[in-house]
């Protein structure tokens, strides 16, 4: 069994109440901070323990922290994002569902870090019911002393407020929530400047994941360097895993960052295998954005390498033969589903999120959509692959913000590890459109394109 | 058109999260609240009303309410059922679903049954990928959809709508 640090107590019937919480230990970090350690000695306990953004990209919690700028007079602000809409992810619901105290606790010791007396937990508005959760749990911190003013006679405030957003997966992106929570549009800003500088009403501002915030708690309780043990290299701590598509076990699963793919897939404690006895076809393994690998690359690395679930090992290979952590929203094919369908949904569903601020991002979705849905739907010509192609170049690197790239890396891999499916497609136009698309489990060596 | 007065005080109470002057701020969560209290919908009067109330211009109620896909910029049914289609919920079934609800009920997506009492919405992904298939139905999810629960489903909103005549 590996490590856990979030989800060890999630089984403890209503730990979702303060008093249970509390009873298991709950609210010791802020404890801990508030009366043995100056905010700069929890920013530095954060960059020792190696965490890192849980959000997507992956960048160091601690670092990001240090960036903060601290002009006189100003007030800072912690954002935590629980905007959560990454196709494949559900772990920060997951969460905030069943600890939503673990993330209140997380708050408050990262706003004390930040010297934040304001902090806003942005929420995608279709997780409602999650909203009255929170504020149920925010009531009774604050009725316990962990919220208000001079928070354990330290001489720190701390409150915060769930704000609802209202289905719009940009908002995900850092600056465009900051829009978003300024009751605006969802429009990417240009950077820099930074939010570190200037974000929520051009005030410094840090916008972190709900997983990155709660982790900041079992860092303070076990102390860094027993947090930095967990896990390989740049890999440390533990990482909440949505596992789902055609697997035994679709869930929430936390890991230290120490198992292989294959056991994730395959071991009981984990996925369990791939459903109603079929084979494994391929995977995306950090929330639709990410590339798709096909089973033998998800396994074993084109140097041969066991495949393992840590940020650098799912990279490995780059964009010809890797993929990426990402959100760790893990989404499986068996080898009865269609690439093609699978990546027109996804092309769909980037052209509806678009923003539509730049034009190779509002053009580009759309025609990677119209292009799929014709290839999908047997009308498609060997062409079109080649301006799939084409397309998604364009739109990668040309955009205000990463959305761009998200929306593109999706066809590129399809495309890449995939192209045989493509090509059936289009030289079996009325074979396509039935429910078993006969090709399947792909154990060939890949061609690179590019 | 105006909120009860416990809804005003709701709308206080949103506004209070704020920094003084930065009212705007609560321009999304009242949206939703005026959706839910004048008809499931916002017309063009009530994102009027919503301005004033929050004394800002017109024109920036309609840019948000335009942005944002939870806005409902037509009428819609008594229920609206928002079935998810993306990846992950098509690897399980989706479209099945789907396609159950327009046999049972005979409307497409964005289509509204002749009774007005429900209406169909394809969406894209909701965060219950692991639970699918899965639609959204007012407040709550419903997850893990089989042609049977739909059923369930169907009944109890019809007879939630009896027991409320
Ligand atoms: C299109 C897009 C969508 C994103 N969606 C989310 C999201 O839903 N949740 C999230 O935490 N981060 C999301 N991110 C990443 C955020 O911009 C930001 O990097 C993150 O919240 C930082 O937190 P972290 O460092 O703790 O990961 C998204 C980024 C992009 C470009
Ligand atoms: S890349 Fe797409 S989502 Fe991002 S700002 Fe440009 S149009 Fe908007
Ligand atoms: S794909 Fe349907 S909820 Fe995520």
């Amino acid at each position: 069994m590996g490590r856990k640090l979030l989800l060890d107590k999630v089984q403890i019937e209503n730990i979702r109440f303060y008093d249970v919480y509390r009873r298991e230990g709950g609210y010791r970090s802020v404890e801990k901070v508030l009366k043995t350690m100056s905010p700069l000695d929890v920013v530095e306990e954060v960059k020792t323990s190696g965490l890192r953004g849980r959000g997507g990209a992956g960048f160091p919690t601690g670092l990001k922290w240090s960036f903060l700028a601290k002009p006189e007079g100003i007030p800072r602000y912690l954002i935590v994002n629980a905007d959560e809409s990454e196709p494949g992810t559900f772990k920060d619901r997951y969460l905030m569902e069943l600890l939503p105290h673990l993330l209140i606790e997380g708050m408050i010791v990262s706003a004390y870090a930040l010297g934040s007396n304001c902090s806003y937990i942005y929420i995608r508005g279709e997780y409602s019911w999650i909203v009255d959760i929170l504020e149920q749990a925010i009531a009774e911190a604050k009725n316990n002393g962990w919220l208000g003013k001079n928070i354990l006679g330290s001489g720190f405030d701390c409150e915060i407020y769930v704000q609802r957003g209202a289905g719009a997966y940009i908002c995900g992106e850092e600056t465009a929530l900051l829009e978003s929570l300024e009751g605006k549009r969802g429009n990417p800003r240009i950077k820099p400047p930074f939010p570190a500088v200037k974000g929520l009403w051009d005030c410094p501002t840090v916008v972190n994941n709900v997983e990155t915030i709660a982790a900041v708690v079992p860092i303070i309780n076990e102390g860094a360097e027993e947090y930095a043990k967990i896990g390989i290299g740049k890999s440390t701590g533990t990482k909440l895993i949505s596992a789902c598509g055609n697997i035994i076990n679709q869930g929430v699963f936390e890991i230290d960052m120490t198992i292989s793919v294959e056991e994730f897939i395959f071991s009981d404690e984990y996925c369990g295998g791939i459903a109603n006895n079929r084979k494994l076809k391929a995977c995306i393994p950090g929330g639709s954005s990410v590339p798709i690998l096909p089973a033998n690359l998800l396994l074993k690395t084109t140097k041969g390498n066991q495949r393992m679930m840590t940020y650098e090992s799912l990279a490995e290979g780059g964009f010809q033969s890797g993929s990426m952590m990402g959100s760790g929203g893990f989404i499986v094919l068996d080898d009865n589903q269609c690439v093609v369908k699978h990546t027109y949904t996804l092309a769909r569903f980037y052209r509806h999120e678009s923003c539509g601020q730049c034009s190779p991002c509002r053009e580009g979705t759309g025609w990677m959509e119209k292009i799929l849905h014709k290839i999908e739907n047997g009308k498609g010509k060997q062409s079109d692959i080649d301006l799939l192609w084409d397309i998604q170049r364009k739109i990668d690197g040309n955009t205000i913000c990463p959305f761009g790239e998200a929306a593109a890396w999706p066809v590129a891999a399809a495309i890449r590890h995939f192209r045989d499916e493509f090509e059936w497609h289009i030289d079996n136009p009325e074979l396509c459109l039935q429910k078993n698309y006969g090709i399947a489990n792909y154990a060939k060596p890949i061609e690179i394109l590019v | 058109m105006k909120f009860s007065e416990e809804k005003i005080k709701e709308v206080e109470k949103i506004i209070s999260h704020f920094p003084e002057g930065k009212h705007k701020s609560a321009l999304i969560p009242v949206l939703h609240l005026a959706q839910q209290e004048f008809g499931g919908w916002l017309s063009v009067d009530t994102m009027d009303y919503v301005a004033t109330l929050l004394r800002i211009e017109p024109i920036e109620v309609y840019e948000v309410a335009t942005f944002y896909s939870m806005y409902n910029l037509t009428p819609v049914g008594s229920y609206l059922f928002e079935v998810c289609h993306t990846g992950p919920c098509m690897l399980n079934g989706s479209d099945d679903i789907i396609k159950y609800i327009f046999e049972k009920l005979g409307i497409k997506p964005g289509e509204t049954t002749g009774d007005k009492l429900f209406t169909l919405k394809t969406v894209e992904c909701l965060g219950a990928c692991g639970y699918a298939p899965m639609m959204q139905l007012g407040k709550n999810y419903r997850e893990h959809l089989t042609k049977e629960k739909i059923d369930a489903i169907v009944e109890e909103c019809r007879n939630k709508i009896i027991a409320s005549n």
